[in-house]
């Protein structure tokens, strides 16, 4: 009896799960203009709230298609990776990036039709990492930028003029530093990870040039990096907070005077603070130096082993190239963002007064994206130096001449494939 | 009959043979195929390079030193591990009252996950903000904070790695010398009594070091091997959005990042994989012929 009853309940179960299976195999989503085509498109987390009912208010609309979206929090990139080594994964996807070595192992397809006719309205900031070969291979979607947020009150109370040099940055944040207040926070890293190559481009170089080589093999860089550890050996910097750099809790809380963070993060500020802050970019160093931002953009990507290519691509066409009220309603309502195309920045009510403003004029004026060309491989060799300029007072020359190398070596291998 | 029961040999074991060479030997042998091929973005590679991947990770000074990385860490975690969990043993066992409490308080840490462990200590007790635990403390002794994950000179952030695993692990190998010593004869401690030897150091020495041979045995093996497996806790206390930083990257980690980042370099990956494997088997291997595996504590 008790093995009858055990087999009578695997039998349940198993009847049970095929009920399920077929269950979700039924359900087409919409009938009439459907025609039964099945999209399913990826998106990381975003953190502000309502992102989420958003894109799947726009999928949803959408007639010639069954979209189903997923919102995968973790480790987007890795998901994505290796969800495009298989035929299971997503149709469409966003992505920062694609990357050069997705581009060149055909894991993604062409876009350059889809922007036929509209190109030059989308930002050529970001359009031009996802160019590659001539051909475009992701839309972006919207753009996010960084910048130095800081206390107007804390910078007047301390006599200190907003810095507008290297050095200035540096006097500023150790003149705010006193027990309680840190006088700026560049991550609980030291700001190796968020800085990136933003303090090259101040200097008046680039991480890779237009003609794809090196673009600080240069004496101003290892000036400029070095001066990065001045603000941690004057324990100017806040490190180890309970939130990292993307998010403006430090700053709202009065642990730092000054914050690195993302434009992400200007409602939340405006609402903590008020009018007490304000906004500026990474300030130059050098004579030939001038101010810099980053700029980039995730973009929707469609990958070469979907099942249904073309329509993926028509989707993509009508979400991120025609339908530009979704694409306003993304960028603008939910976070802060500016969109990736130039009419709508235009027309962005909320973009055109205070530090909103100020920031949309830094990434016009002073903005740079990281070049496709700046492969992961590079990225690790000059994290990992310039975290060990700033933490550990390494000598900059030195760990440069080594950067320089490991990145030539990288540029050579992509270079060999193209 | 033989028949039935091999036919009940395979639906028993089958399954677990078959998902053992589904999901362990298949990806292994893959992984060392993909070893000698350019496998950028792809598990199918078309481009052969020989030992290419090998020489490049050898030559790569960041792999090299997570494997120093790791050296060190295996050289202080097994032998302090050891120790404590020994000592602990040792005191526990001799608790006249309440030993089964103490026994699952010193046992219950080792039911916590790395991940939760290796968040509670980077984000209260070991948070770099002068509200974090470790900081109020110092500030009551006039201590200014410390940042105790992002400070390299001196090296905190080992403070922090290696107590998590201190906690974590301590209980787990003091309930195995438990079990060692609750198995060695009473008779023996009341035959060295009569010899004269004193208790303490002695008996310690003489009597139950040796009786516990082949828990020690076990205890270094387990410990060295899950040295060897390192990767929640540095993972989760040191990584962030944008990457890791280049102390304390143990070569598990290391790898995670060059396969299965962004740059998804999944020969090099594999190339790093198969020497980390060799070093792991040369390990053992080494280690079971110097420790002498499979000889009993009775063997002495």
């Amino acid at each position: 009896m008790g093995s009858f009853s055990r087999r009578a309940l695997l039998m349940a179960g198993a009847g049970a799960g095929a009920g399920m299976l077929t269950a979700c195999g039924s359900n087409t989503g919409r009938g009439g203009g459907g025609s039964g085509t099945r999209l399913s498109q990826w998106y990381h987390q975003y953190g502000e709230p309502g992102a989420e009912q958003a894109v799947q208010r726009y999928a949803a609309a959408y007639r010639k298609a069954h979209v189903s979206v997923q919102w995968r929090p973790g480790n987007y990139d890795q998901q994505t990776a290796a969800a495009l080594l298989t035929d299971s994964g997503p149709d469409v996807f966003e992505v920062n990036g694609p990357t050069l070595d997705q581009i060149q192992g055909g894991q993604v397809l062409d876009l350059t039709e889809l922007l036929a006719g509209v190109k030059d309205d989308f930002n050529p900031a970001v359009l031009t990492p996802k160019t590659y070969d001539g051909r475009v291979w992701g839309i972006p979607q919207v753009i996010d930028m960084q910048l130095l947020y800081y206390r107007r009150s804390l910078l007047a109370d301390a006599g200190i003029e907003p810095p507008t040099t290297l050095d200035a940055l540096v006097e500023a944040a150790r003149k705010l530093t006193d027990g309680k207040v840190k006088g700026l926070f560049l991550g609980n890293d030291g700001g190796a990870g968020v800085l990136g190559g933003t303090p090259l481009y101040a200097a008046g170089l680039q991480l890779v040039t237009a003609e794809g080589k090196v673009g600080f093999d240069d004496p101003a860089a290892a000036r400029t990096l070095g001066k990065l550890h001045r603000l941690y050996a004057d324990k100017s910097l806040l490190l180890g907070a309970p939130s990292d750099w993307s998010d403006p809790a430090a700053f709202v809380q009065g642990l730092t005077a000054m914050q690195w963070s993302g434009l992400w993060a200007l409602p939340q500020v405006r609402k903590e603070l008020g009018d007490d802050f304000g906004v500026l970019p990474f300030p130059k160093d050098g004579d030939h130096g001038r101010p810099s931002v980053p700029v980039g953009a995730y973009a929707a990507a469609v990958s070469a082993r979907g099942r249904h290519k073309e329509a993926a691509k028509e989707y993509v066409k009508w979400l991120w190239v025609e339908r530009t009220d979704y694409q306003e309603d993304f960028a603008l309502s939910y976070g802060f963002h500016i969109p990736a195309r130039i009419s709508l920045a235009k027309k962005a009510a909320k973009l055109r007064k205070g530090a909103a403003a100020d920031a949309v004029r830094f990434a016009t004026d002073h903005g740079y994206s990281q070049p496709l060309l700046w492969t992961p491989a590079g990225q690790t060799a000059y994290q990992d130096a310039l975290s060990r300029i700033i933490g550990s007072g390494a000598d900059p020359e030195r760990e440069l001449r080594a950067v320089v190398r490991a990145v030539a070596d990288e540029l050579d291998r992509v270079k060999k494939k193209s | 009959m033989r028949r039935r029961r091999a036919l009940w040999f395979w639906v028993f074991v089958g399954p677990f043979a078959l998902g053992l060479a589904l999901f362990t030997y298949v990806p292994l042998l893959w992984s060392v195929g993909l070893s000698f091929f350019d496998a950028h973005n792809t598990v199918t590679p078309t481009h052969f390079v020989g030992t290419a991947n090998y020489t490049a990770m050898l030559k790569d000074g960041a792999f090299v030193g997570s494997l120093w990385t790791f050296l060190v860490f295996t050289a202080f975690i097994v032998p302090v591990t050891f120790v404590s969990a020994l000592a602990l043993a040792l005191m526990v066992n001799r608790v006249g009252r309440a030993r089964a409490f103490f026994r699952s308080v010193f046992f219950l840490p080792a039911a916590c996950s790395y991940v939760v462990a290796a968040l509670i200590w980077k984000m209260s007790v070991f948070s770099g903000v002068r509200f974090g635990l470790a900081n109020t403390v110092l500030g009551w002794f006039g201590g200014d904070s410390v940042a105790w994950l992002s400070t390299t000179d001196p090296p905190w952030y080992w403070l922090v790695i290696v107590t998590v695993r201190l906690w974590l692990q301590t209980g787990f190998y003091m309930i195995l010398f438990l079990a060692g010593l609750q198995r060695i004869d009473p008779a023996l401690y009341e035959a060295a009594a009569v010899d004269g030897a004193r208790p303490g150091w002695t008996v310690l020495r003489h009597i139950t070091l040796p009786q516990l041979r082949a828990t020690s045995v076990a205890v270094v093996l387990l410990l060295v091997v899950n040295a060897f497996q390192a990767f929640d806790e540095f993972y989760n206390l040191l990584s962030d959005a944008r990457g890791y930083p280049p102390y304390a990257r143990p070569p598990l980690v290391y790898l995670y990042y060059l396969a299965l980042g962004q740059g998804q370099d999944l020969g090099l990956g594999s190339a790093g994989a198969v020497i980390l494997a060799l070093i792991i088997a040369l390990v053992t291997v080494g280690q079971a012929r110097w420790l002498r595996l499979g000889r009993t504590d009775t063997d002495g």
